[in-house]
């Protein structure tokens, strides 16, 4: 009995803590689906892209994963500005049968993304053996006489708490910065921004860069734990669509709790039902999402805000 | 025009040409008929679909399996991918066609996927990642499977033509411009999405039982894969001209020959990808329609510029 | 008699009421006028009719059945064909095509459809069009084809939302002949409206809308008196 409880508990705490980092790659997808309109089916990629940018920092320059974040998120930022205003932006403005254009194109990208690394990089597996890899906190380090034993590894811990840190910072600048209150009318109303004065163009641009940072910087924090290898993008790109249609589209409070919830869904079906599995659980859940929840957790956080 | 290329590919094989060119021919004929497939739901019916590689794979798979479980031909697959086929299409389809746009293409890829990761899982039923191996296969000389999948693409082409030549086909052109129209002028949307989903789905798995026969051997990454089967799809329709009849065929020309020859280049061999993704944005930003959609772009570039001579 | 019946029709969207207590009839071969200021819910209040939303509350009925629960495709198919106030023919298709689409709705084959389109081309002054490309139309002209696509489906009532926004003087003229000319074939016409001069020398009966609810009913006569409607639209230019 002591044993089931600590496997589910386990498996809980491991699914938030992995639930934290996916919100950090939902809400990049979800503020660039809220401005823009577009599914970034690139968006791992570029996860990608931050996490060789961290490992060869690492390998080269032993600098750390953590400190990289601020290395690769501006980088990230600006190829995402520079991947909106030269490739996304003028297709937008093409007319033609089929209005999903911007979608297919943003697979083009990922496409060329994933190759490239693979080309200049092999698809060997890499990893950044960092030294406290294999440090973590016990429970009976601090209750001797636990039932049972639970565990908190290092490196899962401090990326959680970065992506925590991460999370916030991005709130306060999307509440209380000018170009955030920019960014937010933009998502909601475009007409309407730009009759406030809003330079849409910009606000768009400066989205895609800010999604891009926040998977680059989400990518830093992914491998310390994880390990890369090019083709790595698609998984988490999938991750992100789950987490964006889960939470409810453009919606930042949705993509964190739709989040948390995927990552301890798919720990539990890691657990219980076996590793080969997980990628179903989560194509499940996403459909089901599309189908009994089409506006996602939001349409219930909205529901409670208007008392019904 | 259709009779005189048929006539003409109908004499090929008689020329003597290699087997490689053969199996060239046989895999352009292939796509176009997938490409058709897509096509009719995608291009006309406006649902973008970013899964077909799971009608794909159950065409594939209906045809494996009835060798590997019943020992018979796996040419009977034909013949069993069509109900096989429609009973798929239904069930995406009720659970996809509610959804709109871009809602739609993320269902079809995420359920493209389950089929595939449920492939790979369900070992005793499907082996899993071993695949499907047929020991015999029917013929050895490429010559009677090119005219199987010759008259298997005539027909898709004639059954398409049909189809958007009558109310089927109005329908499906008046969904994709304006769903909401569509139905205040009496239209059951919903009804003739699933229509066209069943026809596309039917075609794509034709294509993939025949994939089976002719290739011999099938796994779940082979038949159900994203970036190789459904992505090029989409982009074979795309580039060849979304819409048009000989659009699929002319990017399944285009997609295979590039294929290959981007293959045979050792140096660029590996950067295949990245040359697809170019051509891809290159196409999107230029040719949105296609090269048939956009053929007038294409030869206004050829004319002589009167005025300013 | 009543063909068209609105009882007590509310709409809420979540917190926000569209449409509270809607009632009204519309007689059978008459026009009746829908105005009100922006915002006061008439598009809300076609959108319930023809099938896009079920009501809150309330109900429906055409030719004294209940309605509000069926598809719009449904709705069309018992006799209530609809224009939109954003016309988006079916645009690479011919001016043709576009209405053989809609026509197939009641013709048995092709050929059956083709000739129910070509009336309705011929009746709404589109016939030497009818190999246009409708993307190349200008608006007037995409306004008419709105209409003979509605019309193709011949139905019993027609719903006209803004039909005249954006139109030259020239173009208003000819479209108030086509209503006219629909009227006397006995179609019944409910229509949303902001031209003034418009809705008041075609209407039979006039509804006044404002903040979702019905704040006056009459002739156009009454209703260009009626204190209520003048002071609803005060601040907004009459639009002539």
């Amino acid at each position: 009995m002591a044993a089931q409880v600590e496997l589910f508990l386990q498996t809980l705490i491991s699914g938030f803590l992995l639930g934290g980092l996916y919100a950090l790659i939902g809400l990049g997808m979800a503020l660039i689906m809220g401005v823009m309109r577009i599914i970034n089916l690139a968006h791992g990629d570029l996860m990608m892209v931050a996490m060789y940018v961290a490992y060869w920092l690492f390998t080269l320059f032993h600098i750390d994963p953590y400190l990289s974040v601020f290395v690769a998120t501006p980088l990230l930022f600006f190829l995402g500005v520079g991947l909106q205003k030269f490739l996304i932006n003028p297709v937008m403005k093409v007319e033609s049968i089929l209005p999903h254009n911007q979608v297919i194109l943003t697979v083009g990208i990922g496409m060329i993304l994933a190759n490239l690394a693979t080309v200049f990089f092999t698809s060997n597996y890499r990893s950044t053996p960092v030294s406290y890899a294999s440090k973590a906190w016990y429970l009976t380090d601090f209750w001797k006489n636990a039932p049972i034993e639970l565990s908190l590894s290092a490196p899962w811990s401090l990326s959680f708490l970065a992506a925590v840190i991460i999370t916030v910072a991005l709130w306060f600048f999307l509440t209380k910065t000018d170009t955030g209150k920019s960014i937010r009318a933009t998502a909601q109303d475009i007409d309407a921004a730009l009759l406030m004065g809003v330079n849409v163009g910009v606000m768009r641009a400066v989205t895609f860069g800010i999604g891009a940072a926040l998977v680059g910087g989400a990518g830093c924090l992914f491998i310390p734990i994880y390990y890369l290898y090019p083709s790595l993008g698609k998984q988490f790109t999938n991750v992100g669509f789950v987490i964006t249609v889960l939470g409810g589209m453009g919606s930042t409070e949705g993509a964190i709790i739709g989040g948390v919830i995927l990552g301890i869904f798919e720990s539990m079906t890691a657990t219980y039902l076996g590793m080969g599995w997980a990628p179903v659980g989560r194509f499940l859940i996403f459909v089901a999402a599309l189908v009994f929840l089409p506006g996602g957790v939001a349409s219930i956080l909205r529901k409670q805000r208007l008392g019904k | 025009m259709p009779p005189i290329i048929l006539a003409v590919l109908c004499f090929l094989p008689l020329v003597g040409l290699s087997s490689y060119a053969m199996h060239i021919l046989v895999l352009v004929i292939m796509w176009s008929i997938i490409g058709m497939g897509w096509n009719l739901l995608g291009g006309y019916c406006g649902q973008v679909s970013f899964g077909h590689a799971a009608f794909f794979g159950m065409g594939a798979y209906s045809s494996g399996l009835l060798y590997y479980h019943f020992g018979i031909s796996g040419w009977w697959g034909l013949l069993v991918s069509i109900p096989v086929l429609t009973i798929t299409s239904l069930v995406i389809g009720f659970i996809c066609l509610r959804l709109r746009g871009a809602y739609f293409a993320l269902a079809t890829l995420a359920l493209g996927e389950v089929l595939r990761v449920t492939a790979e899982n369900l070992v005793k039923f499907t082996q899993g990642d071993l695949g499907i191996l047929i020991k015999q296969r029917t013929w050895v000389e490429k010559t009677w499977y090119f005219y199987v999948i010759l008259l298997l693409a005539a027909g898709s082409f004639l059954l398409v033509k049909k189809v958007m030549e009558s109310k089927l086909g109005y329908y499906f052109v008046a969904i994709r411009e304006d769903q909401d129209a569509a139905n205040s002028l009496g239209i059951n949307t919903t009804l003739y999405k699933t229509i066209a989903l069943c026809l596309s789905g039917v075609l794509t798995g034709m294509a993939g039982a025949f994939y089976m026969n002719y290739m011999g051997y099938i796994d779940p990454t082979t038949v159900f894969p994203l970036y190789d089967i459904s992505i090029v799809t989409v982009m074979v329709v795309m580039v060849g001209g979304v819409a048009t009849y000989w659009g699929p065929v002319i990017g399944a020309l285009i997609m295979v020959f590039l294929a290959e020859v981007i293959r045979s280049m050792p140096k660029i061999g590996a950067a295949h990808q990245t040359l697809f993704g170019i051509l891809l944005i290159f196409i999107i930003i230029f040719l949105p329609n296609g090269i048939v959609g956009d053929f007038r772009k294409i030869t206004g570039l050829f004319k002589p510029r009167g005025a300013l001579k | 008699m009543s063909l068209l019946q609105i009882q007590h029709v509310s709409k809420r969207f979540g917190g926000l009421a569209a449409l509270t207590d809607v009632s009204y009839s519309v007689e059978k071969g008459k026009i009746l006028g829908l105005i009100g200021p922006n915002g006061a819910g008439k598009t809300t209040l076609f959108n319930v009719v023809n099938g896009f939303y079920p009501p809150t509350k309330g109900e429906v009925l055409f030719k004294e059945e209940r309605i509000s629960h069926l598809q719009p495709y449904q709705i069309c198919k018992r006799g209530v064909g609809r224009t939109f106030q954003v016309v988006r023919p079916l645009q690479r298709m011919t001016v043709l095509d576009n209405v053989i689409a809609s026509a197939f709705l009641r013709a048995k084959d092709k050929a059956g459809a083709e000739r129910i389109a070509l009336d309705a081309l011929q009746f709404t002054g589109l016939y030497d069009d009818r190999s246009l490309v409708s993307k190349s139309l200008p608006l007037g002209k995409r306004k008419k084809l709105e209409i003979a696509r509605a019309l193709a489906t011949q139905p019993e009532m027609l719903l006209l939302d803004e039909s005249f926004a954006g139109l030259n003087p020239f173009e208003q003229n000819e479209l108030i002949d086509i209503i006219r000319k629909v009227k006397a074939k006995g179609i019944t016409i409910m229509i949303i409206e902001h031209h003034m001069k418009v809705i008041m020398s075609l209407s039979d009966q006039v509804v006044v809308l404002n903040y979702g609810e019905k704040i006056a009913e009459g002739t156009p006569k009454e209703i260009g008196n009626n204190p209520l409607v003048i002071e609803a639209y005060l601040g907004e230019a009459e639009r002539a």
